[in-house]
């Protein structure tokens, strides 16, 4: 009836997960209870879960990637912990209990972390930016967060029913075969990371359509801001490596459930072909996280230097050469695998190359700021700290790439630092920078710059202390996940990196005060105007938070930094004239997304437990849902034409007081 | 498009400077060019299989190797099935295209038979390949067989619950506009399903036979 499901499933002896199990489940349900008692539930599920509107579900998308980050940190620092504790002895975490925290922590902070926040971001910013309504797929977006939002939920169910991958954060076979790894845990991660990854390829296809499709008149490609570009090379980079992924996985699917012998062992199969595979997907992987980064660098140190970005068309070539070049290195992630001195050095060489438009885009910073008149906010910071923090990340990353050098340091803790190094650096940093520049846009009030700074600080020097210690170690010969060691000269750096992870524990803190301080404040940091930090691009021309069809007239944009001319236009010509309101069609809500999730979480986790019938039921439900949703037969409604001018009415009042009072822009 | 006049233009880069954009695409025009986007999405996916099927032929595992069990014959009719509901379904379109209800029924149910007529013939091919010993967990050869030729019927089946979707909405709804728009992907998804046949028609029975 339930497959391999019983009782035993629990880890009724194991009381660390078994107790963070209790704690969440009992927060889960306190929130539940709060809202369902306080009345929340009807303004929840009809203004966010089931919204289509971009910018909810680009927020919803941020919170669960704050979320996790603070599973996946929880992870980091019961790591750290245990590797200070267990020199010459086994320290407090079992062996099969550490092997499942480190692939936790890396799937997590990789999949549910890094992809949903800049996901989120780009959701919410690149809609404003082209000066559109919506993205393409309104309801198709709901339903890849709410398929990303299943993943994110199997993976934490599997902490307390049953167990998670013991295989590091890419199920290499043979170890992730059943042979070696019997268990649910590599289940829980095929399906989890399956079915998220159909979030993240309908995200992909909807935000690829919608900047080559749905740009407002004017907005030529080369009018585009910096960061549409690179949301929108990330999202090229979606479609073609995530599919890439589901069938890697799949295959290690079929030989799991069906005895299939892709890379088995016995007959004939080629593990080899899964680390190919799944490299072609995962390098290219590291770009759709970090180019949309790179995309908020360009536009916050253009926005806080006062100066348009400079190099902007090197700055599209560049980014749509990492874009090309990034699926061509795939190889570097195992020279050591004996491809032969040639192809080693072929795509050794490739991986240098990267380091290229990587450089030009730095100096392109660099000179943005250069004679500017810089305002040091907290997204600035995080963008200098970025800048710094990435160059190192990315120099060691060159160091790597030279195949002999690479034989030496393969799968070392240097291994380890380096790439903490460019994706903390990177996309972290980038993510907060993103968040810390545009919350007054999502909710209408800015975040308190003390904490942030404060959380900025920590964060950076937090994250030298945590991993300078383990280049050194990876250098004295300590290799990755090692759950105790016997060499007495790593240990006093480990207990330095330990050092290091507390230290980022309070920037953490320091952040979730920032909100916490910024929410009971928000009356002072109420940005009343729609543009706080005197911006560049449409989303300032907006309110925030932006009304639900973002503009009451479509804008016409001639030339870069479409915000910026308009508001000199408006200093050199005085406000232009009231538009003609018309009334505006905008996609109705739709649950399709919840349910079509509910439907997912219910046939993964049948699928993980072998549960037959049910997964036949999920299957039926989600397709039903789906037809259910077609055959509905009014998709849009109207807003008139009268309400549009009275909201707009409101922005053009408090934009031209803005705009009177500041003497010089 | 308006051409530029010279003194119009100080950055002196001719036409280029002075593209116009006219604005968001139409709905028809987003819809299909968001449905080409998957369906490149999902070609990509088949040529992972495609490139684990190369890498694996030739490990049959002491195994029937693919001469010794493709029969080209039952192919060629596949092969013929499927190409003729590909042409049917573009009959299907049409008839949508003039409003005719009457003709797109029959063509799509049409395509329909062809459909499963193609899924009947590959479900006995592989039901004979597992009675006779030959099944996906055999050697890798067959485990990469199964898996490509198995992942194209499974998107055929995926299509023919699709098709059948659609005759029902033409039925009870008409040809309303997003019903219209539906019915240009289901198009492309069965067209597509049909490039990726010729493939596997030429990469693995041919070939597979040959050696």
């Amino acid at each position: 009836m339930f497959g391999k499901l019983s009782w035993s499933a629990i880890p009724f002896d194991q009381p660390i997960p078994l107790v963070t199990g209790a704690v969440v489940l009992v927060a889960i349900l306190a929130v539940l209870l709060w809202v369902v008692v306080r009345g929340h539930l009807p303004y929840l599920w009809r203004e966010w879960i089931t919204s289509v509107d971009h910018k909810r579900i680009g927020v919803m998308y941020t919170l669960l990637a704050c979320l996790m980050l603070l599973r996946g940190f929880a992870d980091a620092i019961m790591m750290r912990a245990q590797l200070t504790m267990a020199y010459r002895s086994d320290g407090f975490l079992p062996p099969e209990h550490y092997n499942q925290i480190f692939s936790a922590h890396g799937t997590i902070m990789i999949f549910f972390v890094a992809m949903p926040f800049v996901i989120g971001l780009m959701n919410l910013v690149v809609p404003l930016q082209l000066g559109i309504r919506d993205v393409a797929f309104p309801t198709l977006n709901s339903v890849g967060f709410w398929l990303t939002a299943t993943g994110a939920l199997l993976v934490n169910i599997s902490l307390v029913v049953g167990e998670f991958a013991r295989t590091g954060w890419l199920p290499y076979p043979p170890l992730s075969e059943l042979t070696y790894s019997p268990g649910v845990g590599v289940d829980y991660y095929l399906w989890s990371l399956q079915i998220s990854g159909v979030g993240t390829l309908v995200a992909g296809i909807n935000l690829v359509t919608t900047v080559l499709k749905i740009r407002t008149r004017g907005m030529t490609y080369m009018r585009m801001p910096m960061f549409c570009w690179t949301t929108l090379a990330s999202n090229l980079l979606i479609v073609a490596a995530f599919p890439i992924l589901t069938a890697t996985l799949a295959m290690l699917i079929l030989d799991r459930y069906l005895g299939f012998h892709f890379f088995t062992n016995e007959a004939g199969g080629n593990m080899m072909m899964f680390m190919n595979l799944i490299w072609a997907w995962g390098h290219p992987e590291v770009y759709i996280l970090v180019l949309p980064a790179f995309g908020i660098f360009s536009e916050v140190v253009s926005t806080f230097s006062g100066k348009p970005l400079f190099g902007y068309r090197s700055m599209v070539l560049a980014t749509m050469s990492i874009c090309i070049i990034s699926f061509m290195v795939w190889l570097h992630h195992f020279f050591t695998m004996g491809a032969g001195p040639n192809v080693n050095a072929i795509f050794g060489i490739a991986s240098m190359i990267i380091a290229v438009p990587t450089g030009v885009k730095i100096y392109n910073w660099l000179f943005t700021m250069f004679g500017g008149r810089i305002r040091f906010t907290t997204p600035m910071m995080w963008s200098i700290g970025f800048m710094v923090t990435f160059i190192i990340g990315g120099l060691t990353g060159v160091l790597v790439a030279v195949p002999p050098v690479d034989f030496l340091l393969h799968n070392s803790l240097f291994l380890v630092a380096h790439f903490h190094n460019v994706i903390i650096g990177g996309v972290l940093f980038g993510a907060f920078a993103g968040y810390t520049y545009w919350f007054p846009k999502a909710f209408g009030f800015r975040l308190q710059e003390r904490y942030g700074k404060a959380a900025f600080w920590l964060w950076l020097v937090g994250f030298y202390v945590a991993f300078m210690p383990l280049y050194a170690v990876g250098f004295l010969g300590m290799t990755r996940r090692m759950q105790h060691y016997d060499v007495a000269e790593w240990r006093p750096w480990l207990m330095v990196a330990g050092v290091g992870a507390v230290i980022i524990l309070a920037g953490i803190i320091c952040q979730i005060m920032q909100l916490v301080v910024s929410i009971r404040d928000r009356e002072l940091l109420r940005d009343e105007t729609g543009d706080p930090w005197d911006g560049r691009s449409l989303e300032w021309a907006v309110s925030s938070p932006p009304p639900v069809f973002n503009f009451a007239v479509m804008p016409d944009v001639t030339s870069e930094d479409a915000y910026w001319a308009m508001k000199r236009r408006t200093k050199d010509e005085g406000v232009a004239k009231e538009p003609n309101y018309k009334p505006i069609e905008l996609p109705r809500n739709s649950p399709t997304g919840f349910v079509c999730a509910f439907f997912a979480t219910v046939m993964g986790f049948a699928m993980i437990w072998h549960i037959w019938w049910m997964v036949a039921a999920g299957f039926v439900g989600a397709f039903a849902t789906f037809v259910v949703f077609a055959w509905r037969d009014h998709d849009e409604y109207e807003i008139p034409a009268g309400e549009v001018a009275r909201i707009d009415r409101a922005n053009r009042a408090a934009r031209h007081d803005l705009i009177t009072a500041a003497g010089s822009m | 498009m308006s051409i530029a006049v010279a003194h119009d233009d100080p950055t002196h880069l001719g036409v280029l400077a002075k593209v116009v954009h006219e604005g968001p695409a139409s709905k028809r025009v987003v819809t299909g060019y968001g449905f080409w986007i998957f369906l490149l999405s999902d070609i990509v996916m088949f040529s992972c299989f495609f490139a684990a099927y190369a890498v694996l032929s030739g490990q049959t595992a002491g195994g029937p190797t693919g001469a010794q069990l493709f029969n080209l014959k039952s192919v060629a009719i596949e092969t013929a099935c499927l190409l003729l509901s590909s042409f049917t379904c573009g009959m299907a379109s049409i008839a949508a295209e003039e409003r005719n209800r009457f003709w797109f029924q029959v063509a799509m149910g049409v395509t329909c038979i062809f459909g499963l007529a193609f899924l009947w013939i590959e479900f006995h091919e592989f039901a004979d390949l597992v009675a006779r010993g030959a099944g996906p967990s055999r050697s890798a050869f067959l485990s990469a067989f199964f898996t490509l030729v198995g992942c194209h019927g499974g998107h055929v089946s995926a299509g023919i619950l699709w098709l059948l979707t659609m005759m029902a909405q033409v039925l009870a709804k008409g040809f309303r506009a997003d019903i219209l728009r539906r019915l240009l992907c289901f198009a492309l998804f069965w067209h597509a399903l049909d490039i990726i046949w010729v493939a596997v028609f030429s990469v693995v029975y041919l070939l597979g036979s040959a050696a």
